[in-house]
């Protein structure tokens, strides 16, 4: 049991180093030198010579693979460089930017699940046909809302048009409660639509004929048999969004105007300051595999058959 | 009423009124916009503790009639008229509601397939548990209590440990009696039992048949028995109720059914039936034919997951000779090894030791282009014929595509050898442009038999090749195989798991048990004469056994 | 499967493709016509402001109103098409040969090359796909081109995750085993039989990429990495009326219910597609 658990441990770690390898390609590698980018273009009329010493100070000068090590290095420990814009460390950036990101992501994911369960349950719905079509057909317009599109109409609808949330001096929950629903409702609809098909799906499974055989009603089929067998594959695909609402987030501040790593992430796209992205997406593609890690060992919980190692013979 | 009704299931058993009783049925199927009657004027009754068998082939409408009874017709279902009567009351109106009430206490389902007919995520006991709390049990101690003496009775034992077990940790049979317990708890005076069986091995169907005879003996159950087998009808039932696209062919007490059919329909399926048909003589292999397949040794191991240096034998030392114009059957249980075996002969594995030599070739020592041009010699027909066709391409192109693998042959030259094949396994030409998907079961599996023979191969492998087809079709196509292989001169290598098809067909059989050979000898010698216990056991087994042998005494 | 069945109307196939399905088309096509010959369509220009009829109202002379420079709404969103249409389809382009020439050969050679290939996709995966389309926007630099092709290096991996699926799926098929038990080579039955049979999946997968590269795109231009201003692209152009929020509602409203109805439409061909699939 601890072996496989250790495997799984090691094929995240694996993926992990993968995604720094990425984005160090991507970031580092390929683009060249962004100490040059930065400084020869600018109109800060720098001396050959002290760009010289700028890149010695940055390690821009040792051959790749030393930078690779390095800068993997300083990962590890927590050193995730300086903004080469601003000359702050990352960490500090992000320690300053993280919280309120957060905060609202895990808000969201909240809502988000409760709206796709909302949802699932009224396309299960006996009788009245009409809403149990409106619920299965939401989840498709959902995902085809752009999140920035729906957060700017949420402000004109009910800040401008119906002045129910404040934008000049908010209250804290008003700040966050167009947010959460912007980010909210694309990422509801994935999830939405995965539980109501497996809903579907189970309610053809033999073992519910059996069940309604017995004497058991709609409902109780739905929640006693239904929902535990629909249940694990919607919690992977919540795992799957985080990255989604991630990105999410970060468009959703960008029209609120809220602070957080998206002004952050914006900042250093416009800036070309790669360590401060660099840092961004390996802490991003971290908090994806630990999730997936997490809902991965748990799922044995709610569905026996994965169980590692079944108890008593057969 | 409905606490009634719960009190005293078996109150009603009075004379006279039947059970249940079925009149002038007619059910519906809307999908997609179009509509189908698929049972028509069904009519049947059943007294108190009897057993009726319905019995038919897929399409017959005997599966959705179970299902009305139960009032648990799909969706898309309905009933257009008749009525259904428990007890003289007509249920066919009635809500869900009223009708759940009714379901798990008063008549009961056992169904098809055990493996997906239980909730892979909760436990046996809570499974057998919940029809008790439905109906109102609250008492944990007396729940408890009595799921453990029900699992005690259908045979699961300890009882306490199987109540705390998942149903993906027992057996396909042992998952059936699960079912069988769940069907039993409230004493209810119908069980419907939809192919309780079909889904077991032989030897595992007889032994839960015995248990529900058991069991509804000792409770005064009735029940109706849903079944394409009439061999199963036979021993089992008291009453038979022949259907046939959705309407009543014949009807009667068991016996004058098999002894004297009046529908022609119910004559036909006689006479297909493997395990009731009395077996033709086949022709006397000539002692000069020579040995065309010959394996020895055959073994194929597997390495267990999990467990480092120990070994899966999935085949064990298998060894048999089969003459060239003859039929060699490998009949076994499922894991018995005979389709690891079909397969090696068929070069689709390559065993881990011993030799296949077909006419003096070693299959086991091929691979790459050499393999590749073996495949002219031996053919493989698979077991499904609904899997084993591409549903993007045209029969003829089905037929075609193993003439354009080989040398060069001229467009004309193999369009006239395709429909000369199409023609020969039965097919009118015009199904030269069709998908698969265009025909029936029978029809596909023609046509992998011409795919197969269109190479002019000198051993056929057909792995289960009939035993997804109903009992008429099924006889259609053995004739054909016969007839092909007089012919033609084919040697074929039969695997099966049913015996009574086996001694319809085969000339030599080899008895295969977790990988071993266990008896291998002339098919008549081994029904009449069998030598190792797990034969007898087999054809013990057989359905319809002691019908079968009732004719043939007379 | 029973004869006796009587059908009462004409089987599915033969009745009339369902509305909604219809209506997708139509909208998909209306907006193709748009980016092939926007000039049919709108007959005012999309960059020339009109002096004096700034942030007009929608009206018969400007069906959607006027921006902030007087620009006719109308003729931003119909020129704006080219711009999306041509990005969403390099994009689907890029995943969709990459990922899928990806996937195809992971399935087909299985072991090493398989697994080394899944990690890689795994990896693609784990990072948020916008901050990935931006570490590729950084390398390339900012422009409509570059943000298209980022979108699909990051449609990449779905593309190559589900082809494999289907690789493998059809390659365990019944029927692919008795091609090559009819004596087929490796090649021909991967042509004939493994690759007709994986791809409608996969283009179904393209339909409903083309819809989310529309939204990544425009999210892209949001942002400000797009097509640079004054450009008619829709992200943009809803980024661009932000400012007149409180006074000039259309601005924001026209371009976005555009693009939700385009990708709406992709959704529902792409699901057409799939319930093909046999």
């Amino acid at each position: 049991m601890t072996r496989q658990v250790a495997q799984k441990l090691g094929q995240a770690l694996l993926v992990l180093l993968a995604a720094f390898t990425v984005a160090f390609v991507l970031l580092q590698a390929l683009p060249g030198d962004a100490v040059l980018i930065k400084f020869l273009g600018s109109e800060m009329g720098l001396t050959a010579e002290q760009i010289a010493e700028l890149r010695i100070a940055y390690g821009a000068d040792a051959p790749v693979w030393e930078q690779y090590l390095h800068t993997l290095g300083n990962f590890l420990r927590g050193d995730f460089g300086y903004s080469i814009r601003s000359g702050v460390p990352v960490a500090q950036l992000l320690a300053e930017n993280l919280p309120s990101t957060l905060w609202l992501a895990l808000l969201a994911l909240t809502a988000a699940c409760l709206l796709a369960l909302v949802l699932a349950l009224l396309s299960q719905l006996e009788g009245f046909g009409w809403v149990r079509g409106l619920a299965r057909s939401m989840p498709s317009l959902f995902v085809a809302v752009p999140v920035f599109w729906l957060g700017i109409m949420l402000i004109q609808v009910f800040s401008f048009q119906l002045g129910l949330v404040s934008v000049i001096a908010p209250e804290p929950w008003e700040e966050l409660v167009l947010p959460v629903a912007t980010l909210a409702v694309p990422i509801s609809a994935p999830m939405a639509q995965v539980l109501i098909r497996n809903i579907d799906a189970v309610f053809g499974e033999p073992f519910v004929a059996v069940a309604r055989a017995k004497g058991a009603r709609h409902q109780w089929v739905l929640w006693r048999h239904v929902f535990r067998n629909a249940l694990p594959a919607t919690l992977t695909m919540a795992g799957v969004l985080f990255g989604e609402l991630l990105g999410g987030a970060v468009v959703t501040e960008t029209v609120f105007g809220l602070g957080g790593l998206g002004g952050m992430t914006q900042q250093a796209v416009a800036n070309q300051d790669v360590a401060v992205l660099q840092a961004i997406v390996v802490l991003s593609a971290f908090a994806f595999v630990a999730i997936s890690l997490l809902i991965d060992l748990l799922m044995p919980l709610l569905d026996p058959r994965l169980a590692l190692r079944p108890a008593g013979a057969s | 009423m409905d606490s009634a009704v719960r009190l005293n299931p078996a109150a009603t058993a009075a004379s006279g009124t039947p059970l249940l009783a079925v009149e002038d049925l007619a059910i519906r199927y809307v999908s997609g916009g179009a509509s189908r009657r698929v049972v028509e004027d069904v009519s049947f009754s059943i007294a108190p503790g009897e057993v009726v068998a319905l019995v038919g082939e897929s399409g017959s409408g005997k599966t959705t009639t179970a299902q009305a009874v139960l009032g648990l017709l799909p969706a898309n279902g309905m009933i257009e008229r008749g009525a259904i009567r428990l007890d003289g009351t007509d249920i066919t109106g009635w809500s869900d509601r009223r009708l759940s009430a009714l379901r798990g206490t008063r008549m009961s389902l056992i169904p098809q397939d055990p493996t997906t007919s239980l909730n892979p995520v909760r436990t046996v006991g809570s499974q057998i548990a919940e029809i008790l709390q439905i109906h109102g049990e609250r008492d944990r101690g007396r729940i408890r209590a009595r799921v453990l003496e029900l699992l005690a009775r259908v045979g699961l034992e300890p009882a306490e440990m199987r109540a705390q077990q998942y149903p993906h940790q027992l057996s396909g049979g042992m998952r059936q009696r699960v079912l069988i317990a769940i069907a039993v708890a409230l004493r209810p005076g119908l069980i419907v039992a939809d192919e309780p069986t079909s889904a077991l091995d032989v030897t595992v169907q007889r032994r839960v048949l015995d248990l529900l005879d058991d069991l509804r003996r000792e409770d005064g159950t009735a029940v109706l028995l849903v079944t394409h087998d009439l061999g199963v009808a036979a021993d089992r039932a008291d009453r038979v109720v022949v259907l046939r696209q959705g309407r009543i062919q014949e009807a009667g007490p068991v016996r004058q059914v098999l002894a004297a059919p009046r529908s022609d329909y119910a004559r036909q399926l006689l006479a297909d039936a493997p395990s009731l048909a009395t077996p033709r003589a086949r022709p006397a292999v000539p002692a000069t034919a020579g040995v065309m397949l010959k394996v020895a040794g055959l073994t194929q191991t597997y390495p267990v997951v999990g467990e480092r240096g120990r070994v899966f034998r999935a085949a064990d030392d298998v060894s048999f000779e089969v003459r060239a114009g003859t039929t060699h059957a490998l009949v076994g249980e499922s894991g018995s090894g005979k389709t690891t075996t079909a397969r090696c002969i068929a070069g689709f594995l390559r065993p881990t030791s011993g030799t296949v030599e077909v006419g003096g070739t070693d299959v086991a020592r091929l691979s790459g282009e050499q393999l590749r041009q073996f495949r002219h010699k031996v053919q493989l027909v698979f077991q499904n014929p609904f899997a084993s066709l591409d549903p993007r391409q045209t029969i003829g192109q089905i037929v075609e595509e193993p003439l354009r693998n080989f040398d060069p042959v001229p467009k004309a030259e193999r369009e006239h050898r395709v429909r000369a094949m199409i023609g020969r396994v039965g097919l009118p030409d015009s199904v030269l442009g069709r998908p698969p998907a265009a025909l029936s079961g029978g029809q596909r599996q023609r046509v992998a038999i011409a795919r197969a023979l269109v190479l002019k191969p000198r051993v056929v492998v057909l792995d289960e090749a009939v035993s997804a087809l109903d009992v008429t079709v099924q006889a259609r196509i053995l004739e054909l195989l016969d007839e092909l292989q007089r012919e033609l001169g084919l040697t074929y290598v039969f695997v099966s798991h049913d015996l009574a098809v086996v001694r319809l067909i085969a000339d030599t059989v080899s008895v295969m048990r977790a990988g071993q050979v266990v008896e291998s000898g002339p098919v008549e010698t081994v029904f009449h004469a069998p030598a190792h216990d797990y034969t007898r056991d087999l054809i013990a087994a057989i359905p319809g056994g002691g019908g079968a042998a009732g004719k043939a005494a007379q | 499967m029973s004869e006796t069945a009587i059908p009462l109307r004409a089987p599915r196939s033969l009745r009339l493709p369902p509305a909604g399905l219809v209506l997708a088309w139509a909208v998909i096509g209306l907006v193709l016509a748009w980016a092939i010959a926007p000039g049919l369509f709108a007959w005012q220009s999309p960059l020339q402001g009109v002096s004096g009829s700034q942030l007009a109202e929608p009206s018969a002379a400007h069906w959607l109103g006027t921006d902030g420079l007087g620009r006719d709404m109308y003729a931003r969103v119909v020129y704006g098409a080219r711009e999306s249409l041509l990005g969403a389809c390099l994009a689907v382009t890029v995943g969709l040969s990459f990922g899928t020439l990806l996937g195809l050969v992971a399935g087909a050679r299985g072991g090493l090359v398989d697994a080394a290939m899944m990690r890689l996709v795994d990896t693609l995966l784990a990072i948020p796909s916008l901050l990935l389309s931006l570490s590729v926007i950084i390398l390339l630099g900012f422009g409509s081109i570059n943000a298209a092709f980022a979108v699909g290096c990051v449609s990449i991996a779905h593309f190559a995750r589900l082809s494999r699926t289907e690789v493998l799926r059809v390659r365990r098929a019944e029927y692919v085993e008795a091609a090559f038990g009819s004596g087929g080579r490796f090649g021909a039955v991967l042509w004939r039989h493994v690759l007709p049979n994986a791809m409608t999946s996969v283009l179904a997968l393209a339909a409903l990429q083309f819809g989310s590269a529309i939204l990544a795109l425009a999210t892209l231009g949001f942002l400000g990495y797009g097509a640079p201003p004054p450009t008619p692209e829709w992200g943009l152009l809803i980024a661009e009326g932000r400012d007149f929020l409180a006074s000039a509602w259309w601005l924001t409203c026209a371009p976005g219910v555009v693009v939700v109805l385009v990708v709406l439409s992709a959704e529902r061909i792409s699901r057409s597609i799939g319930a093909r699939r046999t």
